[in-house]
């Protein structure tokens, strides 16, 4: 059969990560049969890291049980706590720090992202002072609440930086958040659901600030962290800082691979396979996750970036089945963007781009009885929608979104809302202007849309 | 063993925090949380409550071995 020999061979995966293994597994499950190697620079075999600020955080879990279960045995030889260097498209090796170098056939990148640090590298070293995104990361700051901080500061209200704060509260802790933008949440869900995060904030008891930048981190004298400098001119005492300043894309192994790696991921065709910095479409190199860029039709083909864990398993399937089936019978990523996050009692879900949209609409629920579903549209046509507390009508609305539906949406609810009808403005911020940004951003070019901003760092 | 919940799937029917309360829990009226690590008494349960999830978003394995090469 033609294309059975792309099912042997040997394939290299360098991030040991979710996308790494749903992507191992996927490839044995498509039949391929030759050799697989999967490089982690971090010791650890692939793990989850949602509960790594939600269970771990709390309490409830140790960091070192996130360990991701296995579909089915990979058969893979595992490459971890060594760190791919670069990569010789010509020779087609992957180059590792420990001098060695895998040669490869077809090449899978997942390296994800980090967290971006706190740029003053002598403030970010205070003893007490933490990013989390690493199993690691998470353990260490678990340990520091456990032993009962007076005050908890978390720099950035973006998921993460929220998902901290109210940890933190659940344990009993004081917390301040400082944010740049107006609100939490409001460089992803926009205007009017930043203004419930804030209220929800406030409610469980967090001291929110807004529209202020942390400018100063400080230490006593000893290498210990003991408070922040506020824009404002406001001093924070607190004995822990959490940086949740979002994620930093880890392409730098790439520089000198010829890759269309940059600060916001590496370029991808819709299956999967990597771009050159010419723009050509590479045919043995191929990204999944987080680290990727891929175009999406029902966002004026921009290139989507997205930090979410459905789309790191959904596109690392599409990626493996892509590298060892033949042209005609591959698969494009088309998957919708979801994501959830559970902050302070409540639980949201979003399906697709909300800051591709100009007007909301709140077709079920209300702000006020905290439990709504909130559809966004972009120029009359429906393009994402966000439930709090309602996730079972996120697929009806997934539906209008794949479809195109007209925007405001069509009555569809049995519950609907009085105000779905009423069309009012996104809202949607400059991201210049925050301190988090979105998780899922259009990177392409709408002359009337700027939703991402590049911070390169180091 | 241990377990992983596909959240994008989850919709909060909570048949799991019945079949396994020490491993699942609501938090808040739809948030789902959970140990990640399966205590060995539990794992039968666990097994339950993937094969009643009716949106079939329960995992449960091994985790890679971390010896594996």
């Amino acid at each position: 059969m033609p294309g059975d020999d792309l099912k042997d061979g040997r394939i290299v995966i360098v991030g040991a990560s979710l996308a790494g293994l749903r992507g191992a597994e996927a490839l044995r499950e498509e039949g391929f049969t030759g050799s697989l190697t999967v490089v982690g620079d971090e010791p650890y075999p692939p793990y989850d890291r949602p509960p790594l600020s939600k269970q771990v955080l709390l309490g409830q879990a140790p960091a070192d049980t996130t360990g991701l279960p296995m579909r089915r045995d990979p058969d893979a030889d595992w490459r971890l706590g060594v760190r791919a260097t670069g990569v010789d498209p010509l020779g087609k090796r992957v180059v590792l720090d420990d001098g060695e170098s895998l040669p490869f056939d077809r090449l899978l990148i997942t390296t994800g992202t980090r967290a971006r640090p706190w740029p003053n590298p002598e403030e970010a070293a205070l003893d007490g002072v933490f990013t989390l995104r690493t199993r690691d990361d998470a353990g260490g700051l678990a340990k520091r609440l456990a032993a009962g901080p007076e005050r908890v500061l978390v720099i950035g209200g973006g998921f993460t930086g929220s998902e901290i704060a109210s940890a933190c509260r659940e344990r009993g802790l004081e917390v301040t958040v400082a944010e740049r933008g107006p609100a939490p949440l409001v460089g992803a869900l926009g205007g009017t659901l930043s203004k419930l995060a804030a209220v929800m904030q406030r409610n469980h008891g967090v001291d929110l600030r807004c529209g202020v930048t942390v400018t100063a981190l400080r230490g006593d004298g000893n290498g210990r962290f003991t408070g922040a400098d506020l824009s404002d001119g406001g001093r924070i005492d607190a004995d822990v800082c959490v940086v949740a300043l979002g994620a930093v894309r880890n392409v730098e192994w790439l520089a000198e691979s010829g890759l269309a790696a940059g600060p916001r991921g590496i370029a991808c065709d819709a299956g999967c396979r990597a771009f050159n910095m010419y723009g050509i479409v590479t045919d043995d190199v191929f990204v999944a996750g987080d680290v990727s860029r891929f175009p999406h039709p029902l966002f004026g083909y921009q290139m989507l970036s997205l930090e979410h864990w459905g789309n790191a398993v959904a596109q690392a399937e599409v990626a493996a089945h892509n590298m060892v089936s033949p042209g005609p019978l591959r698969r494009p990523h088309l998957t919708l963007p979801t994501f959830w996050s559970t902050q302070f009692g409540l639980n949201i879900k979003s399906v697709g781009v909300p800051t591709f949209s100009d007007h909301v609409v709140i077709a079920q629920g209300s702000l006020e009885a905290r439990r709504l579903a909130m559809v966004y549209g972009y120029q009359g046509r429906v393009t994402a929608a966000v439930t709090v507390d309602m996730a079972k009508s996120l697929d009806y609305y997934r539906h209008l979104i794949e479809a195109a539906a007209p925007f405001p949406p069509p009555p569809g609810a049995a519950d609907r809302a009085i105000a779905a009808d009423i069309a009012i403005p996104s809202d949607v911020p400059d991201p210049k202007g925050l301190s988090h940004g979105p998780t899922v951003a259009l990177t392409g070019y709408l002359p009337d849309r700027r939703l991402t901003v590049v911070q390169p760092t180091g | 063993m241990r377990t992983v919940v596909d959240l994008t799937r989850c919709q909060g029917y909570a048949q799991c925090v019945f079949l396994a309360p020490a491993v699942f829990q609501l938090h808040g009226e739809e948030g789902l949380l959970y140990a990640t690590a399966v205590p060995d008494d539990q794992v039968e349960r666990v097994r339950q409550a993937a094969a009643a999830c009716p949106v079939q978003a329960i995992l449960l394995g091994e985790e890679v071995s971390a010896g594996a090469r």
